[in-house]
């Protein structure tokens, strides 16, 4: 963004220009979307009406590919807040070109998250039994369950993204409000809340602003290490580690920053951004991925060898299975695409090269749902308490099409949001060029 | 006789009377506001597309109130989730393995959610109630189109008979456009 025609009016007028006609390609993917929505809307109905039966739980999965779909999504959440809050306090001037994608990103993702466990209870007419809340039965949540603390940790990163999200586009909605014509003009009136970039309004909404940041940033690292727990706390061979709050945590980035190159790199293609959003964005996207990789590849070694260190019978059996047994295919998936692959970013040739990127961070998806299916999904099938069990396990139609469901659910709320909202904070990019100025240009 | 909504007042009132200034260039911005304040005027509004610590500088306005509310909201919250958790554990009291009904460690996984749940939601309404709804003369200063796009604006209320000097003061600063609103 070095270059001199990049100047404020002209960061205006293109972000302004991505709520225009987006043309065929958009409709496409968002028809596509609808499409795969529509498929996991009639899976849902018939699971609802035939009940849990139809999923493949078979003794002793009774957690499988909705759990897994949780841990995904909730992980696919977390690279937003990291890009938006952690390197918002970091002051890295490069975030602001990707952080609002980022953003809509994990609010959409936790938007999906949240459905899993609601699909997964069987009887979803009774979520409200979760809240804490006085009744008829006298009775109140368990807090001294990990899965009360993740309601608690998934609500609160729910609701404080969102309002993080819809504070950073108040000052952008403005921006778009003083160019746009016609009835966009008077939705964006309205949704900008009267910002006009008085001296008053940037003084409390900066100093609001940084505080967000500060709260939201204690708050993502919390949130997947209460998930982590949800399997750290019980005592299932394979779950039962002090290891899992920060291996989830770095996994989650890992596939976060994954899933944030996947969606830019079309976004940016669709809506002609190559101006605001450079090679430089995304090999520093790639460099994110890497360190996170390396920290992930880093914790299956310590799992793996703290698993035979340790000297438990049950977990060298657990892992054995895990390598080598039925679910060989999962988890040696999940080796390659986490352990392995992460270490090609090393090279600034695939940092830079963004086709490649693009196919990298697909991996990347595949490799970290495979992970959560192992975690979940092998560790009961082969636990050694059950041995009596006939541990075999297989998703059904009903899982894989409220998988496809997700998906399809995810994309196009974020392809309503990416046409109708500023995709790239106006403000924010405007901050790092330098300064309209008599003298010479003053940089931030 | 003529009735006048009473809810106009409110949601329509008059505009103020003033100045508007628009700059192309934040130093010739700054320069205007030192000079404002050099010749005794306090309560102008300035405008600008982005938070710039060089017009807050010249300002020298204090610290916002908004951290108080962070604050506050992240104490309530703490207390809230202490009190939610071991009130309920009290009021149904279930023994497990002979542990104490209301155990901490596990709490405070609740209480640091709950601080956080709250402290973020006031700060919002912090950000709300300062800057949207107890701004000084808000909707009735004088405000063009360009001040969240590329330019700088100043708004300087006084009242038509006065405002001479400061139209030459702004033009002296380098502003590209002046008039009155």
């Amino acid at each position: 963004m070095a270059e001199t025609r990049v100047t404020y009016d002209f960061v205006t007028r293109t972000i302004a220009r991505t709520l225009g006609n987006p043309g065929k390609g958009y409709f496409a993917l968002l028809a596509s979307a609808v499409a795969l929505l529509g498929v996991g809307i009639v899976c849902l109905l018939l699971l609802l009406r035939y009940g849990l039966g139809l999923a493949g739980y078979s003794h002793p999965v009774y957690w499988a590919v909705y759990i897994t779909c949780f841990v995904f999504w909730v992980g696919i959440a977390h690279s937003g807040t990291l890009i938006s809050a952690i390197l918002f306090l970091f002051r890295s001037g490069w975030r602001t070109a990707v952080y609002r994608t980022a953003e809509a990103m994990t609010v959409f993702a936790v938007m999906t998250a949240g459905l899993f466990p609601l699909i997964h209870i069987g009887r979803q007419w009774y979520f409200y039994w979760l809240i804490p809340y006085p009744n008829e039965r006298g009775l109140w949540p368990n807090f001294k369950s990990p899965l009360i603390w993740d309601e608690f940790a998934i609500g609160t990163y729910f609701t404080v993204s969102t309002v993080f999200l819809i504070m950073g586009l108040i000052p952008d909605i403005a921006a778009v409000r003083d160019v746009a014509t016609g009835w966009r003009k008077k939705l964006y009136a309205i949704t900008s809340l009267g910002w006009r970039g008085t001296n008053e309004q940037w003084r409390h909404f900066t100093r609001g602003y940084l505080y967000l940041a500060a709260l939201a940033t204690p708050l993502v690292l919390s949130v997947h290490s209460v998930v982590s727990w949800d399997f750290a706390m019980a005592i299932v061979p394979g779950w039962h580690a002090t290891l899992f709050a920060p291996y989830f945590v770095a996994g989650a980035i890992y596939s976060g920053v994954g899933m944030v190159i996947t969606l830019l790199v079309p976004i940016r293609k669709l809506f002609h951004l190559e101006d605001l959003i450079t090679v430089h964005h995304f090999e520093n996207l790639a460099k994110l991925c890497l360190l996170t990789g390396m920290i992930v590849s880093y914790s299956y070694c310590v799992e793996n060898f703290t698993a035979w260190f340790g000297g438990h019978h049950a977990e060298r059996a657990a892992f054995w299975y895990r390598a080598f047994g039925p679910f060989w295919w999962a988890s040696w998936t999940m080796n390659i695409c986490n352990g392995i692959l992460p270490w090609l970013l090393w090279f600034k040739k695939v940092r830079t090269n963004i086709l490649g990127l693009f196919v990298i961070s697909i991996f990347v998806n595949i490799g970290m749902w495979f992970e959560r299916y192992v975690i979940i999904v092998v560790s009961l099938a082969g636990e050694p308490f059950e041995r009596f069990a006939n541990a075999t396990y297989n998703p059904t139609w009903a899982d894989w099409g409220i998988m496809a469901g997700s998906f399809g659910w995810f994309f196009m709320w974020f392809l309503l949001f990416v046409k109708n909202f500023p995709a790239v904070s106006i403000s924010e990019v405007k901050e790092v060029l330098p300064a309209p100025s008599r003298g010479k240009a003053v940089h931030a | 006789m003529k009735l006048t909504n009473p809810l106009t007042a409110i949601f329509h009132p008059p505009p103020t009377p003033g100045v508007l200034a628009v700059f192309g260039h934040l130093d010739a911005t700054v320069d205007a506001i030192g000079k404002l304040r050099q010749g005794g005027h306090a309560d102008f509004t300035v405008y600008s597309p982005i938070p710039r610590h060089e017009i807050e500088d010249a300002l020298d306005q204090p610290v916002s109130p908004v951290r108080m509310f962070t604050l506050t909201g992240g104490i309530a919250g703490c207390a809230i989730g202490a009190w939610l958790t071991l009130y309920m554990s009290y009021d149904w009291p279930l023994v497990l393995g002979g542990k104490p009904v209301g155990s901490i460690p596990p709490y405070v996984v609740i209480m640091f959610e709950m601080t956080i749940l709250f402290g973020a939601l006031a700060t919002i309404l912090g950000i709300l109630f300062n800057a949207l709804f107890a701004a000084r003369r808000l909707g009735t200063v004088a405000y063009d189109a360009r001040f969240t796009n590329d330019k700088f604006g100043i708004f300087v209320p006084c009242e038509p008979a006065r405002a001479g000097p400061v139209e030459g003061l702004l033009r002296g600063a380098g502003a590209e456009e002046v008039r009155r609103a």
